[in-house]
C-alpha cells in the first residue's frame, strides 16, 4: 500500500510541475535567482543520490563493488563515452568485481 | 537523425535498467509500469524506487522524486513560448515535457519544426520507455539475483551521467561536493530518504554564499 501511495504522490507532483511550466505566464519564473536555484537543485540532488546509492547499505556506509562500478562510469564520462556505455561500464565492472569475490 | 536514434537507444536501455532496478527494489511489474506510464521522468523514477528500497517512507521518497522533477517546469516555460500550444492541448502535452523532448524541440529553428520535434520525440520515447520498462520488470525475474549482475550500479551511473554535463563551473562543483557531504554525513542519523532532501539545501546555501562573495567584490 505504501508503494502505491508513493507512486500516486510522485505521479501527481511530477505531472503538476510539468503542467505548471506550460501554464504559468512567461516572466513569472524568469527572475535570475529562481532560474539559478532551479538549475542548481538537480545538481545537489543528483550528487547526493549518486553518493548514497553507491556507498549506502541501509543506514550504514560501505565500500563495495558498486564503488568500482562508479569509478568505471566516471572514467567513461571523462573519455566522453555515450550515456549507454557509461551505464554499461558501471554494471559490468560491478558484476566483475563481485564475480571474483572482492565485493 | 543520428542523434534521435542515439537518444532512442539510450532511453530504451535506461528504461530496461529502470524496470530491472525497480523489480529489484521490491516493486511488482504493475507498480513499475504504473510509474513509467504516470510519472514518465526517468531520474525521478530511479530516485523513488531507490528511496523505497532503502526503507524510506512514501512521502519522503516521493519528495525526493518531486524535487528532481521540478526542472521540467522550466523546460515547460521555454517550450510554451516556442510551441505556442492552445490552452486546451497543454494538459495533454504536459506529460511529455522532459529533458529529451525539450532538447530536441528547443534546437529546431522554426515553430513548425519545434512542434514536429516535440510530438515525434515525445510519442516515440513514451512508447519506448514504457515498453522497455515492462520488459525489464518482467525480465528481472528471469535474471534472478540482480545484484550478482551488477545492476544495482545502474542507478548511480545514470545519476552520474546526468550530473557530469551540469558541472560546468565552480558553483556547480561546490553544490555537488556539499550535497555529497550532507547526503553521506546525515545518512547514519536521519531516516531513509531524508538525507537526500537535506542535501538539496546545498543549492540555496552555495547560491547565497556566492551572492555574498560577489556583493563584497563589487563593494571594493
Amino acid at each position: 500500500m505504501n508503494i502505491w501511495i508513493a507512486i500516486g504522490v510522485t505521479a501527481l507532483g511530477c505531472y503538476a510541475v510539468k503542467l505548471a511550466g506550460l501554464l504559468v505566464p512567461a516572466g513569472a519564473l524568469e527572475r535570475p535567482v529562481v532560474k539559478r536555484l532551479a538549475a542548481l537543485l538537480p545538481v545537489a540532488l543528483l550528487a547526493a543520490l549518486t553518493a548514497e546509492q553507491t556507498f549506502a547499505d541501509g543506514q550504514t556506509l560501505v565500500l563495495d563493488a558498486r564503488a568500482a562500478g562508479l569509478v568505471a562510469a566516471a572514467v567513461a564520462l571523462v573519455l566522453r563515452a555515450p550515456f549507454l556505455l557509461v551505464v554499461a561500464a558501471a554494471v559490468l565492472v560491478t558484476a566483475g568485481v563481485r564475480a571474483v569475490g572482492a565485493g | 537523425m543520428r542523434d534521435a536514434l542515439g537518444v532512442g537507444v539510450a532511453v530504451g536501455l535506461s528504461g530496461f535498467a529502470f524496470g530491472v532496478t525497480s523489480a529489484g527494489s521490491g516493486l511488482t511489474w504493475v507498480q513499475t509500469s504504473a510509474l513509467s506510464l504516470l510519472v514518465f521522468t526517468g531520474a525521478s523514477q530511479f530516485a523513488l524506487v531507490g528511496a523505497l528500497a532503502a526503507g524510506g517512507g512514501p512521502f519522503t521518497a516521493a519528495a525526493g522524486a518531486f524535487f528532481l522533477g521540478v526542472r521540467n517546469a522550466f523546460y515547460g516555460l521555454r517550450l510554451s513560448q516556442v510551441l505556442a500550444l492552445p490552452r486546451a492541448v497543454r494538459p495533454f502535452a504536459a506529460q511529455w515535457v522532459i529533458d529529451e523532448t525539450a532538447a530536441v524541440a528547443l534546437a529546431q529553428p522554426t515553430r513548425r519544426g519545434a512542434r514536429i520535434g516535440f510530438v515525434v520525440t515525445g510519442l516515440s520515447l513514451y512508447l519506448l520507455w514504457n515498453l522497455t520498462t515492462l520488459l525489464g520488470a518482467l525480465g528481472a525475474g528471469a535474471i534472478g539475483d540482480t545484484d550478482a549482475w551488477g545492476l544495482d550500479a545502474a542507478g548511480p551511473a545514470v545519476f552520474l551521467a546526468l550530473l557530469a554535463p551540469m558541472l560546468r563551473s565552480g558553483t556547480e562543483r561546490a553544490v555537488a561536493g556539499l550535497a555529497v557531504l550532507l547526503g553521506l554525513g546525515l545518512l547514519p542519523v536521519l531516516p531513509a530518504g531524508v538525507p537526500v532532501l537535506m542535501a538539496a539545501l546545498a543549492a540555496p546555501v552555495v547560491l547565497w554564499a556566492d551572492g555574498r562573495r560577489r556583493g563584497e567584490g563589487t563593494e571594493r
